[in-house]
């Protein structure tokens, strides 16, 4: 996984609630074995036409719309579990997605994958969506050590909350794999503990 | 302190709590298919790391496989890589595969609870959102995504955080034509499709209770559709004589000492949730959904609503537009191209049967194409065993080989753009049944019913 500590960058804004993972990739492009590549399928069927052409009214074929940060409507990533979407996103570029709220599985997919999923307050996330509107150029500063979202031009920053432990995997491109290995005795003790029940 | 059902099963698999709200969870069983695990497998080779508990793992084929002729080769070149790569992966590592061919193949939510894998007390993941399903035996199972199906592999354990407790009681008598489907729709409808998320939910009651397995599987499996980790529900008497006898269930003395602790398995008087939501049974009508959300149902004799709050406007707007419908308007009338009967959802043999005694003796309608996916092989011997292919053939119905299917189009069998279907699987999302594809959640009554009638009628007028 790959390092995160700051990021400065403008913002794709996507205003639409309970986006879900099937949006996000739809199930058939699921069919590679490795995990490269899902980026070009990225919002496949808001992206392209039937025939392949991107559609002009979607933002990630808007050229006005450039960043590394998602904008997106609450409860993004909800519906199926694929990791892919995650994948997918991060494959296309994006780094950070910005929510009022995440569902669960794809915010630990996408932790696990390096991708930030920050959360910030309803009226902050409208506010967000009226400021890129209005100036699509807008610049957001992610900074992962303090925690902070900066928004130079309202010269405004906001705190975010992320747990310690993922944060630490974050910065320092940690997955949980080489912690939870490190923990074999402590588990063959406790399977030696209840053995009895299955 | 007075302990939940949630919290019994949860302490008792903690390794390890770590400063900070994080802990070391022990997963008893690990479920796994060949879209999501391809990617781990990798991973812990790249890493060089064993797979920690090869036996505790069960691998079958189901997403991505053909529902005719699984006796050929798969025609599509990266299915069948994929499907190949599962064969390959287990052969290498040691897991037992029930491939396609294999007499216990099928969707991996309905072969673990047939074959008595699924047990309560047990924690279970399985890289798929709908392991929820496995919470009907009073089980703790949720969906993880690949790298923390690697984690599973690389040691049994995950990294996670406790969720919140919700308990959703539903009381009360059910009316005629009223199913499982409809009373999670319904509960999905009333809280949204996000208004459980951070929670676990676990269901009670006595409409819960007067439920068979196959019904109380139909409740926890859309238990993901409002957010929730995953959803459970006490297991009692009807939960220990599904599970006799099956192939994996302990038999013997064995058997005794598990009931003897499965009966410990349930919330106390008192127990802390940090939500608590009641629903009066005798409220639920037959449900359908009408937008692309599971969240967004109705009673099949009511109308769509008109317009959410602004900030959910667009989203509601842009929903119906997809599907081709009006706010205000009521479904009632409104002419069905396909519907389809099957996924983890409503795929079992009591689905079948709820079917299979609806249409036997009538037609579907000349202009619906209706196909049938048995959620197993098993299920699929059954309802031949029982004759239910006759019935089902004879009214017009095509009874296909279990598998995933049209739940999510991964395979050939794909709902055309425009087109509308009534489905009894879980999702009814943009595109779910194959691009442009219009879905329409609701019972496998509901569904059999359609299908006859070739539109969208109120059914209340069909049962008795």
């Amino acid at each position: 996984m790959e390092k995160f500590q700051t990021l400065r960058s403008g913002v794709v804004p996507l205003p639409i609630e309970n986006v879900d993972t099937d949006q996000i990739i739809p199930a058939r492009f699921l069919k590679s074995t490795t995990r490269e590549g899902f980026g070009q399928n990225l919002f496949a069927d808001w992206r392209y036409q039937p025939d392949g052409q991107p559609k002009a009214d979607f933002v990630l074929n808007n050229p006005r719309y450039q960043g590394q940060i998602l904008l997106a409507g609450k409860n993004f990533g909800c519906g199926s579990s694929r990791e892919h979407a995650a994948w997918a996103l991060y494959d296309a570029g994006f780094k950070v997605v910005i929510s009022s709220y995440f569902a669960d599985i794809f915010r630990g997919n996408a932790l696990n994958t390096g991708l930030l999923p920050l959360q910030v307050s309803d009226e902050v996330l409208q506010g967000l969506f009226r400021q890129i509107e209005l100036e699509p150029e807008t610049q957001l500063v992610v900074d992962l050590p303090s925690q902070t979202l900066s928004i130079p031009v309202w010269d405004a920053a906001i705190g975010f909350e992320l747990d310690a432990y993922k944060k630490e995997c974050l910065i320092n491109g940690y997955d949980d794999i080489d912690y939870l290995v490190s923990q074999r005795d402590a588990i063959t003790t406790y399977e030696q503990l209840r053995k009895w029940v299955f | 302190m007075a302990k939940s059902l949630f919290d019994k099963i949860w302490d008792a698999h903690v390794v390890k709590a770590i400063p900070g709200g994080l802990e070391v969870f022990y997963i008893d069983r690990h479920l796994i298919h060949e879209v999501t695990s391809p990617q781990a497998f990798d991973e812990l080779q790249e890493r060089g790391l064993p797979l920690s508990r090869p036996k505790q793992i069960l691998a079958t084929a189901d997403h991505n496989v053909p529902t005719r002729n699984q006796h050929l080769p798969i025609q599509d070149p990266l299915s069948r890589s994929q499907v190949d790569k599962l064969t390959e992966n287990c052969a290498k590592f040691g897991v037992e595969l029930f491939g396609l061919g294999h007499q216990y193949q099928g969707i991996v939510h309905v072969i673990g609870p047939e074959l008595g894998v699924t047990q309560p007390g047990m924690t279970i993941v399985c890289g798929d959102s709908h392991t929820s399903t496995h919470g009907a035996f009073g089980a703790i199972a949720f969906g993880i995504g690949t790298s923390q199906v690697t984690q599973v592999m690389a040691s049994q354990c995950l990294l996670i955080s406790r969720p919140k407790r919700m308990r959703i009681t539903v009381d009360g008598e059910l009316r005629p034509g009223v199913t499982a489907k409809d009373i999670i729709l319904y509960i999905i409808a009333q809280l949204g499709t996000g208004g459980a998320t951070g929670y676990f939910v676990e269901y009670a009651g006595s409409a819960i209770r007067s439920l068979s397995m196959e019904g109380r599987m139909t409740v926890c499996n859309m238990s993901i559709e409002m957010g929730a980790r995953g959803g459970l529900i006490a297991p009692d008497a009807t939960t220990f004589n599904y599970l006799k006898g099956r192939p994996y269930a302990p038999q013997g003395e064995r058997w005794e000492q598990a009931v003897a602790y499965w009966q410990t398995l349930y919330s106390e008087e008192g127990a802390e949730f940090e939500s608590e939501l009641t629903f009066d049974a005798a409220a639920i009508a037959p449900m359908i959904t009408y937008g692309t959300n599971p969240g967004m149902g109705i009673a099949l004799n009511s109308s769509i609503p008109v317009l959410g709050t602004d900030g959910e406007a667009a989203s509601f707007n842009k929903s119906l537009a997809y599907m081709g419908f009006k706010p205000g308007e009521s479904l009632l009338g409104k002419e069905i191209n396909y519907v389809f009967i099957g996924s983890c959802t409503n795929s079992r043999i009591e689905d079948l049967r709820a079917v299979a005694a609806y249409v036997k003796g009538k037609h579907k309608a000349q202009h619906v194409e209706a196909i049938i996916v048995p959620g197993s092989k098993l299920v699929e011997k059954q309802a031949i065993e029982e004759g239910l292919d006759q019935v089902l053939a004879e009214a017009g119905f095509e009874l296909r080989e279990p598998g995933c299917s049209a739940c999510l189009a991964m395979n050939d069998d794909k709902i055309p753009a425009g087109a509308y279907c009534v489905s009894t699987s879980n999702r009814n999302f943009e595109g779910r049944q194959g691009p442009g594809a219009r879905t329409l959640l609701a019972s496998p009554l509901v569904a059999a019913i359609t299908a006859v009638e070739g539109r969208i009628v109120d059914i209340t007028q069909y049962v008795n």
